[in-house]
């Protein structure tokens, strides 16, 4: 029998987000694993702490690491210290603008929205419209039709992937967004996750990106250099890398339409630079069954759920010996997806609407 | 109109900065104590996306639903930004005969 290749509509609203609907997978009710409360409660607890050392560390690296590209612009030193402030500018502010837009890193409030902000900034995400994707994310985690932020669909787009390495197509459409924005209006996806109340939040910030960006543009025709553009805005591609090596590992290859992280989602064991750089979030199926556990208690979670979870990955490596023959597979079969097996000890994946596809 | 004042059981079954979820007719509630030994009542069911507070956290009067951390006060019902956007309701409750009582009606 032939194999349908058939592009499914991965649209917000299409066929697919009334399918899900249909199918019962629509802000469904999803598997946890059993965490006493007074141990979930400790590991939920919030501090500012290690929060606040992480983000000195981060700022004091891309002010370090900034005036040394600077001071050796001109010459070939000058590209190790834009690798690294690039990396800390594009990919570092990825896992912050995630983190933040939970609430969680900080304890004090004030503290996560002008992280957020920053990093929204950095990460050429506009707050409002990501802080609502991000939420539909989680209530809707890879289900076709309602997920925002499926990385690519099956069969997997080959070009869209190799674009999300520098960033150029997320910067392609965010510029794109941005002009709408600061129109005042939204696209119709995105007025599928953001309310009706939230919107008039958009317009501002969009115009206040244009005009920093605007800005950095005449600084760069006034010294006829792209100098001030690798400081402000080519950070977002040329660092980029990292984070999309990171999130790839998230979900890329597993199952659609589940009601079950430990199915959908991966756990890779990283070293300490990739977990600072990434706030923890290789613990991706700890943070999707309780996103209120701030990143610095994710290893802890691991611990206390792990007899319930699919082994965790020994490192990205291991994670893409995994990710890379499933998206090939996939090219010719879009059908193929990686069952993660739960260990003995676990409890079943839930039955009934969750089939998974 | 009388009031309907229902058994919610016993307050020490909820430790202190924490919540519990209980269920009535058909319904779910949410029963706070706070640090110093005040309790309180709302709707059990984030109004954003209706998952159990009793599954959230605690921090001092507000309660923060478990799924998008949406913030309540749980004193008052009021939305503390998003991603919740709509009020929960609450409930008077008071302690009587060593018994958390909750006002339904």
């Amino acid at each position: 029998m032939g194999i349908a290749t058939k592009r499914r509509d991965y649209s917000l609203v299409g066929p697919e987000a009334e399918a899900a609907e249909r199918n019962g997978l629509v802000s469904a009710a999803w598997y946890t694993c059993l965490v006493p409360r007074k141990q979930l409660k400790e590991l939920m607890r919030r501090e500012d702490g290690p929060a606040i050392r992480d983000t000195l560390i981060w700022f004091a690296g891309l002010a370090l690491s900034g005036a040394l590209a600077y001071h050796f612009w001109g010459s070939w030193l000058c590209f190790p210290f834009f690798a690294l402030y690039g990396v800390l500018y594009g990919s570092a502010s990825d896992s912050r603008w995630h983190e933040c837009s939970h609430g969680t890193a900080f304890k004090t409030r004030w503290m996560n929205d002008a992280v957020y902000h920053i990093a929204c900034f950095m990460i050429m995400r506009e707050p409002t419209i990501w802080r609502w994707s991000h939420t539909r994310h989680h209530t809707d985690t890879i289900i076709v039709g309602r997920d925002p932020e499926i990385i690519t669909p099956r069969p997997p787009d080959v070009l869209a992937l190799a674009l999300i390495i520098f960033a150029l197509k997320n910067t392609y459409t965010f510029f794109g967004k941005l002009f709408l924005h600061a129109g005042g209006r939204l696209t119709d996806e995105e007025m599928t996750f953001v309310p009706a109340m939230e919107r008039s939040k958009v317009r501002g910030v969009a115009r206040i990106y244009l005009a920093i960006y605007a800005l950095v543009l005449i600084a760069c025709v006034y010294e006829r250099s792209i100098l001030p553009a690798m400081f402000i805005g080519l950070p977002t591609l040329y660092g980029a890398w990292l984070s999309v090596y990171f999130g790839v590992t998230q979900h890329l290859g597993l199952a659609e339409n589940v009601l079950d992280h430990r199915l959908n989602s991966r756990t890779v064991h990283m070293n300490p630079f990739f977990r600072f750089v990434y706030w923890n979030m290789n613990y991706h199926v700890e943070h999707h069954m309780f996103p209120m556990v701030p990143y610095h208690a994710l290893p802890k979670l691991h611990e206390a759920i792990k007899a319930d979870c699919p082994e965790a990955y020994s490192s990205t490596i291991a994670a893409y010996r995994e990710i890379l023959p499933a998206l090939l597979r996939q090219l010719r079969d879009p059908h193929y997806f990686v069952k993660r097996e739960l260990p003995s000890s676990a409890r079943a994946a839930p039955v009934g609407a969750a089939a998974a596809i | 109109m009388s009031e309907t004042w229902i058994d919610a059981g016993d307050p020490e079954d909820i430790d202190a900065d924490d919540v519990a979820r209980f269920d009535h007719a058909g319904k779910t509630y949410a029963l706070y104590r706070t640090e110093d030994d005040r309790y309180f009542a709302t709707d059990g069911l984030c109004t954003h996306e209706k998952i159990h507070l009793a599954d959230g956290l605690v921090m001092g009067v507000i309660i923060e639903c478990p799924k998008h951390n949406g913030r309540f006060d749980f004193t008052t019902g009021a939305a503390k930004g998003a991603p919740v956007c709509v009020n929960l309701a609450t409930y008077p409750v008071r302690i009587e005969g060593g018994r958390l009582r909750l006002r339904i009606a």
